[in-house]
């Protein structure tokens, strides 16, 4: 009698296993995303009752948003994220190395991290109304001031450029530090500590260490840290809506693009948040690559290449 | 000697900078809760650094109103971050596992997309997203906040991560030669395995839905289908001068309150948890 042993094939098992994460994304992310890109050549809009469109217009909602103040709005989206990065991969990176080195003995550590982790998981949108409240005129934080003699007049934070800007960016930083700092540690405790030891018998002293082995050995992570925050920043919404309750006052300089997207899709204008969109799509596609090179690539941080043109360079 | 010296310098400093940004972090939601259990006149008189006896009035009225249904919000809150919590890690463990522990044809291309779409924002497919649940009948429903949660690449990506760290594929063979089924051994075995991955990823979608704002604006009309964070940007948008301010402060509280509490119960897991799956060291 022949016997023959059949292999069973469970390769259908994965299609069926891995068919519902690929429907929903293909039904509520691939089509409208078509759609999206689609309504951008379109006339498309509402004015009162009448909805006008769709009429094919090609690119004009292209031109008439770099025309309009896209560029201005996407100007604060980065000045925004900036006042909120800086400080916060500054403190980020203080606090991680300090938390990571034995010699200093930091009491606490886990209340610390707790305490700082807390404001990540804040529901931005409550976060902003708090601070609303607590730096409106006659809110809290004038009356604290004013008791404390600092100020003879109440502050009128949310009525100029400089105090909606820097409160949009303190949110921002109060937000995000302690998740970087948590981030950027696991990187930190990540580095062999033998590297440490010898730079130590060597005579290296904290702030050696800290620009000659630690800051060049957490690159990738670093890297990491920094596109998912630019990506974080593109998207920058609740804070500042909430805020300034979608008006981006004063004289619209704290809107940020997804608030300006906002406004086009409440009152229905689609074909230019369809064109806005596909610009947002654009930036962002170009920030997933990036991710996806980092987190994909062994040589993610590009030292490798660098040696390797060092070393041709060597040769000549 | 110098450098024990000036090591004692460096924790006092380190010392002192952690406990400013720790009061930053504490003393906003300090006055939140002392201002939340304040009446409306005593918070008008200035400001106190001791809480007031009015914490039950407010939250009595803040339950009453019926111009912000806050307890109606925060059930919907519930439901919809409940759900999403549920399935987004169902259907990302599943995903994982069957990407995971099969070979076929696709499996390679499958991988490299969603890893292609890990940080997309869903925000640029925005204005598509609503048409489609307007045409589906969906608009104004809590069920758009849901459904779309089964395809979340980061939460996939955890959940491959962690399969990789803690799943021998013999474990899959050996339920095999003892004639489970696939489905089975998925539900009855795997997922078993990958309980903390799931408790960990379960907690951040939670807060992650409890907190989002953006889509449930777009979608949500009717005030009984409205989350917490959309009851929060009506109350801005309202003229609030008039309303009385210990409310107010009792709504922002009873907005933030639940996630906190459940932070600081699970602090522990949450902090391990965010550094898991980001990127390979």
């Amino acid at each position: 009698m022949k016997q023959k042993r059949k292999k069973i094939d469970y390769s259908k098992w994965g299609y069926i296993f891995i068919l519902p994460f690929f429907a929903s994304f293909f039904i509520f992310s691939f089509v409208p995303l078509v759609d999206t890109i689609r309504y951008s050549f379109f006339e498309y809009y509402r004015s009162g009752i009448k909805e006008i469109g769709p009429n094919f217009i090609g690119m004009e909602n292209y031109i008439s948003l770099l025309k309009s103040d896209m560029l201005k709005y996407a100007g604060n989206t980065l000045i925004l994220w900036i006042i909120g990065f800086i400080p916060q991969i500054v403190i980020a990176l203080l606090l991680a190395s300090w938390f990571v080195d034995s010699r200093l003995k930091i009491r606490g550590q886990q209340f610390f991290k707790v305490v700082i982790y807390l404001p990540n998981l804040i529901m931005a949108s409550a976060f902003a109304m708090l601070f609303f409240t607590l730096f409106s005129t006659n809110g809290p934080v004038n009356a604290i001031l004013m008791s404390m003699g600092i100020t003879e007049k109440e502050i009128d934070f949310m009525g100029s450029v400089f105090g909606t800007r820097s409160l949009v960016g303190l949110m921002n930083f109060l937000m995000w530090f302690g998740n970087s700092t948590i981030m950027l540690m696991a990187a930190i405790m990540g580095i062999s500590p033998d590297i440490f030891e010898a730079s130590e018998i060597d005579g290296c002293n904290s702030k050696q260490r800290f620009f000659r082995i630690t800051l060049p050995l957490i690159r990738p992570i670093l890297a990491y840290t920094l596109i998912n925050s630019i990506i974080g920043g593109l998207q920058m919404f609740d804070v500042p809506q909430i805020l300034t309750n979608g008006q981006g006052n004063p004289d619209r300089t704290s809107m940020t693009l997804i608030m300006f997207l906002n406004s086009h899709l409440k009152s229905k204008n689609y074909g230019m948040a369809g064109a806005l969109s596909v610009y947002l799509f654009i930036v962002s596609g170009i920030l997933c690559f990036m991710v996806y090179r980092i987190t994909n690539d062994d040589d993610s941080d590009g030292s490798k290449k660098a040696a390797k043109k060092n070393k041709k360079a060597g040769r000549r | 000697m110098k450098s024990n010296k000036s090591n004692s310098l460096r924790t006092v400093f380190a010392h002192v900078l952690l406990i400013i940004l720790s009061f930053m972090c504490l003393f906003f939601f300090y006055i939140l809760f002392v201002n939340a259990t304040r009446s409306h006149a005593d918070l008008q008189k200035g400001f106190s650094a001791l809480p007031g006896n009015y914490f039950f009035t407010n939250l009595k009225n803040v339950t009453n109103d019926g111009t912000f249904p806050m307890v109606r919000g925060i059930v919907n809150s519930l439901i919809v971050s409940g759900c999403s919590a549920a399935i987004c890690t169902y259907f990302s463990s599943l995903t994982a596992y069957g990407l995971y522990a099969y070979d076929f044809k696709l499996k390679k291309a499958a991988f490299t997309f969603i890893m292609a779409i890990l940080v997309m924002p869903t925000q640029v497919t925005a204005m598509g997203f609503l048409r489609l649940i307007t045409n589906m009948g969906m608009y104004d429903s809590l069920l758009p906040l849901i459904i779309p949660s089964i395809a979340s690449p980061a939460v996939f990506y955890f959940m491959y991560s962690y399969l990789q760290s803690s799943l021998p594929l013999s474990l899959v063979e050996a339920a095999r030669i003892d004639g489970s089924k696939e489905f089975h051994t998925f539900n009855q075995i795997i997922l078993p395995i990958m309980k903390p991955a799931i408790a960990v990823q379960a907690i951040f979608s939670f807060v992650g839905s409890w907190n989002n704002y953006f889509v449930p604006a777009l979608v949500i009309q009717s005030k009984n289908k409205m989350t917490v964070p959309i009851l929060i940007a009506t109350l801005r948008g309202a003229d609030y001068m008039n309303f009385d301010m210990g409310k107010i402060y009792m709504m922002i509280l009873v907005a933030i309150v639940p996630i906190i509490l459940v932070y600081l119960l699970l602090s522990k897991y949450i902090i391990a948890g965010v550094t898991l799956g980001g990127v390979k060291g």
